[in-house]
């Protein structure tokens, strides 16, 4: 009865979500972005770049993290979750193009920037790396459908040229990802001084390699949860502990940038500024010393909430960078029109409904039985996800 | 030589002849209730703005080395020789990352259409081109405003501040700003008090950009050889044993 309670109540959302994002959708490109956002000439990005692009593409890391890790690195434990990771990352930009669509005045002159080069112009080399390493991800994933259809000759062609594409894949995601914080090197006085600093590529990148794992463990949980499949238990305990070491590695550097440049001075200055950052800081710290700890990793739902945690962390820190340290210097406050956050919620749900479609009908989770020789691992604790009380959709 | 334009704020006195000079010139709206919106917008390119006994104006900079153009994804924005930051529309693909980047504020947005375009002041670059005054230096009743090539405004500018050092504050706004704009200003009281952001960096703004891309090339080049080479160390092992015909 809760079971089937639970399955409309997601479902009955999803409608709500959709309908809301349609009239939104209507308003855009009827009204224009004046009629459907709550921009203005002195606040010209909001949540569909904040939140839908920055932290879009950070999401989607997952993609050439796990890439690296299994096809450079050739640690093959975390093979299992290199499809999901790569379907989620090929699903997150075709996304972030959606929500660019949106977001872009002439949405029609998308490709402008392929012919009208401008190479001083980071947003120029982030349109560039998109494209191409959308096109890398279709590359990536494609044979998990040329498996579908038992296309044996192409299957041979793309594992003939797997290596160049993985490693155009990880370069390309290189740049763009760090280069989502260079978007910010511009404005060295506009941006508040606890998110402006020269090393923001660095920090980004950094952080979007974090969010990768924690996305692939976060979508572990799910798709265990969704298709009652064995949670891969040993292998998100080590991921958490990776998560736990860069993060360190992350909250050291950001704080030694702050204290390099003083600006650590800027958290007695009274403004929402430091209670935002206060946040950002937390939702990213208490994780990682929650999975330092033995103890929290023998807990699959401590490990959960967790990682949820630690994604939240994320989205504050680019929503930080974009929209709350740019307000003080802009002299507005900007919150999200209803028709944003119904577009922005729109595109999640999605996200979440075509990789379950994906997930359903192509061999995304099928590696691990084909594999299963190659699998370390050992005789490990392996608990279900029902043994666990796992919660969620 | 690259034209500029030259503002002192002191001969000003707030008659908003630019303004309906400006509109006029633009094909733009004019009347009684947009003279009195004291701020610049898609409809109004320069705005005198008010504070107390003085005025002051905003227009579009023309910075030396812009952010704006630097930023513009599809090089929308370009500086020109002349001096004029010149907006081609039909590049534009609507990010708005010219208008996040200027340290100024002074790009707009058509927010109510439905194909919107980014306006701000061009400095008349049809005009400025052949050496005519822009429409606002035309119309300008007390010599407020003037143009003319920006060396010479700047020595006029100096002898402006050396003569009469008791009515005026003694910097030049313009000549450091963003590393330097086309478009110089005087003023009796510090900038702050007229309405001018003067927490602007010193130096030009797309350096801060270019530190960081100016690196990508290396990153590729010594990205595919690093990945590369641990791919090949990785994968060491089983190439071995596949010759030794080991499974």
């Amino acid at each position: 009865m809760m079971e089937l309670a639970r399955k409309y109540f997601w479902r009955a959302l999803f409608a709500v979500i959709m309908a809301a994002a349609a009239y939104a959708t209507f308003l855009r490109f009827w009204g224009g972005l004046g009629a459907s956002t709550n921009l203005s000439d002195r606040f010209p990005w909001g949540i569909w770049i904040g939140f839908d692009v920055l932290c879009g593409v950070g999401l989607a890391a997952g993609g050439f993290t796990l890439a690296a890790t299994v096809h450079i690195f050739n640690i093959k434990s975390y093979r299992p979750v290199v499809r999901p990771a790569i379907l989620t990352a090929f699903l997150g930009y075709l996304l972030v193009v959606v929500a660019l669509l949106f977001d872009l005045g002439h949405p029609y002159r998308i490709w402008h920037p392929l012919i009208m080069w401008n190479p001083r112009s980071v947003m120029f080399e982030v349109g560039w790396c998109v494209t191409l390493y959308t096109t890398v991800l279709f590359l990536e994933f494609l044979p998990v459908v040329l498996e579908k259809f038992r296309m044996h000759a192409a299957l041979k062609i793309m594992k003939a040229v797997t290596l160049p594409i993985i490693i155009a894949g990880v370069i390309l995601s290189t740049l763009h990802q760090s280069s989502l914080g260079s978007l910010f090197l511009i404005m060295p006085n506009k941006l508040h001084p606890l998110w402006w600093t020269p090393l923001l590529p660095v920090l980004f990148f950094i952080s979007a390699v974090a969010t990768g794992l924690a996305m692939t463990i976060f979508e572990s949980w799910h798709s265990a949860k969704a298709f009652g499949r064995h949670l891969e238990y040993d292998l998100v305990c080590r991921m958490t502990r990776v998560l736990a070491v860069i993060t360190a590695v992350y909250l050291t550097m950001r704080f030694m940038d702050l204290s390099h440049r003083g600006a650590l001075a800027a958290l007695n200055q009274p403004g929402i500024e430091r209670w935002m950052f206060g946040l950002e800081i937390l939702l990213m710290a208490v994780p990682m010393l929650m999975f330092f700890r033995e103890k929290t990793r023998q807990h699959p739902l401590a490990v959960y909430l967790g990682v949820v945690m630690w994604l939240l962390g994320f989205v504050a820190n680019r929503m930080n960078v974009s929209v709350t340290g740019l307000e003080r210097s802009s002299g507005v406050h900007y919150f999200p029109k209803w028709s944003e956050i119904a577009v922005t919620l729109a595109i999640i749900g999605a996200g979440f409904a075509i990789f379950r479609l994906a997930a359903h009908y192509l061999p995304v989770f099928e590696e691990e039985h084909k594999d299963e020789g190659e699998m370390a691992g050992g005789p490990g604790r392996i608990p279900t996800l029902e043994a666990a009380g796992a919660q969620g959709d | 030589m690259a034209r500029g334009l030259l503002y002192d704020s002191t001969l000003c006195i707030g008659c908003r002849q630019c303004e309906q000079a400006c509109s006029e010139g633009k094909n733009l709206p004019y009347d009684d209730k947009i003279a009195a919106e004291e701020r610049t917008s898609a409809h109004k390119l320069t705005a005198v703005r008010t504070h107390g006994e003085r005025f002051s104006r905003k227009l579009c900079m023309h910075c030396l080395d812009p952010a704006c153009a630097s930023v513009c994804p599809v090089a929308a924005l370009q500086k020109t020789a002349a001096g004029p930051v010149i907006y081609l529309p039909e590049r534009c693909m609507g990010c708005r990352y010219c208008m996040v980047s200027c340290p100024f504020g002074v790009p707009t947005y058509e927010w109510h259409s439905r194909l919107p375009y980014v306006r701000k002041c061009d400095f008349c670059q049809d005009r400025v081109a052949k050496n005519e005054p822009s429409r606002c230096a035309e119309a300008c009743p007390t010599g407020a405003t003037i143009t003319g090539e920006r060396e010479e405004l700047l020595r006029e500018a100096r002898r402006r501040l050396a003569e009469k050092p008791d009515q005026y504050y003694p910097r030049i706004y313009g000549i450091e700003e963003a590393g330097g704009t086309s478009v110089l200003i005087l003023s009796a009281v510090p900038f702050e008090q007229i309405g001018y952001p003067v927490n602007v960096e010193k130096t030009a703004l797309p350096q801060y950009t270019w530190a960081a891309l100016k690196h990508i090339p290396d990153v590729v080049v010594m990205g595919t050889v690093l990945l590369g080479g641990i791919h090949w160390l990785t994968h060491r092992k089983e190439e071995v044993a596949r010759k030794e015909g080991r499974p």
